[in-house]
């Protein structure tokens, strides 16, 4: 009896100081974002130059301001509810991201260990965005109707011709073989059938990111139609449903975690082929502001531009995982994700 | 669940009546035929309660596939009402061994699934709480199918089917995966499911005892390819007793006949 009540007042014991252990952790790591972006901003205002950069006063006062935001949320702590609590989760982050980016201004402009014009410092990349930020936003415009229009048209194209193969013998007999054939092939195999055969360069993009997009969705939907339990027709049937509602209601929803699968391949490849179409034929976008940039030897430029696609398509890839999860949420008591 | 008491005389109007005239069935396998059942000639009054034994394999479950049509018999006819079977109709409804709910729809989504296609899912939307209530599911109507238990989700399968009416339930071994307790308590909900609608239902089961303690007549089939060896009368009222005499000498018998009398 009093060996389990000392070893449960030693449990608490350990909590305690544990707890204690947490509570300081926790006091130190709240402010120490605030203090390393602080500490970026003293070090790109106040250390010497190796070269004249411009706009570095900036730098210095968006990472003040940075610093800034984080003291105000470390002080509001417990008050600002979930939101604080979504970004308590990224503070070892943005403390890290705040040393990399003292490390890159230390190597580039301050200390220039790395040579311009191929590495340039963080306040040449803030250069772009103020200077060039409306061209960029044409771009990423121009980039995501394009894409939009794509995969759009792809995916649902894809979608209805798998659902034809998957449900209809015919379809499947005269489908099968054209996408074993086509399928395999790379999207921007097609480039250069596609710039001569459409009438403008927009069409031949829309047509790439379509095929890029569509043939993976078609192939998962396919397999997704034509994998149904086939028990669960019979149910339907035996309750009186006709061939409509076996495929919408029955074949459709049951090859939905199929049919995202497809739509994450199409919406990867879709963007290699929109990069490499915008740099081949298209006159706008941010693939060709990325291949104008490198032409101009504009690096600074480029890399503004890389960072802004690869945010753009991190950004859908992310939308598409909202909608699958509201739309399979059904699959979440069934598989791990 | 009710425990309605002896109420043998069937009822005509609301249940379906059956007959089997010379029932042949075939598989199509590789490049020959698999004949599965063989002249089966069979009467089902409209009401009863009849329950179908033989060995596994032996064409059972194909017998109530023909009758809920989702299958043609190779020779032969299935009379409905004195009307052939040509498809399958909402008034014939079959509960699977498995439950086969479809995982995206709720309990709710799948009960309403026969007045969906019926398109009266607008007007008798109440059907599906009454089903749900008559299963004992009602506190269950919004949870998805993997958030049941197996016997949870055979009951769902049971509202599915009786939230259409039916004229005839046929069971194809419902309760072959339950656990023991389950498989017990859920025999007596059916037997009381039956007693109160009066449909005609047709049960498939390899469960001697389920078969003597729940149906009025039972049917016993030969192995593959299936005919009838023979019929059981189980002149009993209910509420059943597993341990009534008559029952027990019933089982012997039934045994006997299925070829299994020395371990009766």
């Amino acid at each position: 009896m009093f060996g389990a009540a000392d070893e449960r007042v030693g449990f608490l014991d350990v909590r305690l100081r544990r707890d204690r252990w947490i509570c300081a952790r926790g006091a130190l790591g709240r402010v120490l974002p605030a203090a390393l972006w602080t500490a970026l901003a003293g070090v790109t205002a106040f250390w010497p130059q190796a070269d004249d950069w411009p706009r570095t006063r900036e730098l210095a006062a968006l990472a003040l301001l940075i610093a800034g935001a984080l003291a105000t949320i470390a002080f509001l702590g417990r008050r600002l509810g979930t939101i604080g609590e979504r970004i308590r989760h990224w503070e070892p982050w943005l403390a890290a991201l705040a040393t990399l980016v003292a490390v890159w201004e230390l190597l580039t402009a301050k200390l220039a260990w790395l040579p311009p014009p191929f590495f340039v410092p963080p306040q040449a990349i803030l250069e772009v965005y103020l200077d060039e930020g409306d061209k960029l936003l044409e771009c990423i415009l121009y980039s995501g109707l394009l894409l939009g229009q794509g995969t759009i048209l792809g995916a649902g194209i894809g979608f209805l011709a798998g659902i034809a193969l998957g449900w209809s013998p015919r379809a499947s007999y005269w489908g099968h073989p054209i996408l074993r054939v086509l399928g395999p092939l790379p999207a921007t195999a097609w480039l250069p059938f596609a710039f001569f055969a459409f009438p403008s360069s927009r069409s031949a993009s829309i047509f790439l990111v379509a095929l890029a997009t569509g043939i993976p969705v078609a192939v998962l939907t396919w397999s997704g139609v034509s994998s149904v339990n086939s028990a669960y027709y019979d149910v339907a049937r035996t309750l009186g449903a006709n061939q409509r509602f076996l495929v919408w209601k029955v074949a459709v929803p049951a090859a939905m975690p199929h049919v995202f699968v497809g739509l994450f391949m199409g919406l990867s490849s879709s963007f290699a082929v929109l990069v490499v179409a915008e740099m081949m034929g298209v006159k706008a976008g941010l693939g060709w502001y990325l291949q104008w940039a490198q032409g101009w030897g504009a690096y600074a430029n480029m890399y503004a531009a890389l960072i802004v696609l690869a945010l753009v398509c991190a950004t859908l890839v992310a939308l598409l995982f909202k909608l699958r999860d509201r739309l399979l949420a059904w699959q979440k008591g069934l598989l791990k994700w | 669940m009710v425990a309605a008491t002896t109420a043998l005389e069937p009822d005509i109007d609301a249940g379906l009546s059956l007959s089997f005239r010379s029932v042949s069935h075939a598989f199509a396998l590789a490049d020959e035929l698999l004949p599965v059942l063989s002249g089966v000639d069979l009467e089902v009054q409209g009401g009863s309660f009849v329950a179908i034994l033989g060995p596994s394999g032996c064409g059972k479950s194909t017998l109530l596939r023909l009758v809920a049509g989702l299958e043609q018999p190779r020779s032969g006819q299935i009379l409905a009402d004195g009307e052939p079977i040509a498809g399958p109709h909402p008034s014939r409804v079959v509960v699977f061994q498995d439950p086969t709910l479809y995982p995206w729809r709720t309990v709710e989504g799948n009960v309403a699934l026969g007045l969906e296609t019926r398109g009266l899912l607008r007007h008798r939307r109440d059907r599906i709480g009454a089903a749900l209530r008559l299963v004992g599911l009602e506190r269950f109507a919004s949870a998805f199918p993997h958030q049941l238990s197996g016997g949870m989700a055979q009951r769902a399968a049971l509202a599915r089917a009786l939230v259409n009416d039916p004229r005839l339930l046929i069971l194809d071994e419902p309760l072959g995966k339950l656990d023991q307790l389950t498989r017990m308590t859920m025999q007596n909900e059916i037997v009381a499911l039956w007693l109160n609608a009066r449909f005609t239902t047709l049960m498939v089961t390899h469960d001697v005892e389920e078969a003597l303690l729940m149906a009025q007549r039972v049917v016993i089939m030969t192995p593959r390819p299936a005919t009838i060896s023979e019929i059981i009368d189980v002149e009993m009222p209910y509420p059943r007793h597993r341990n009534d005499p008559r029952l027990i000498a019933l089982r012997t018998l039934a045994l006997e006949r299925l070829g299994l009398g020395t371990y009766a």
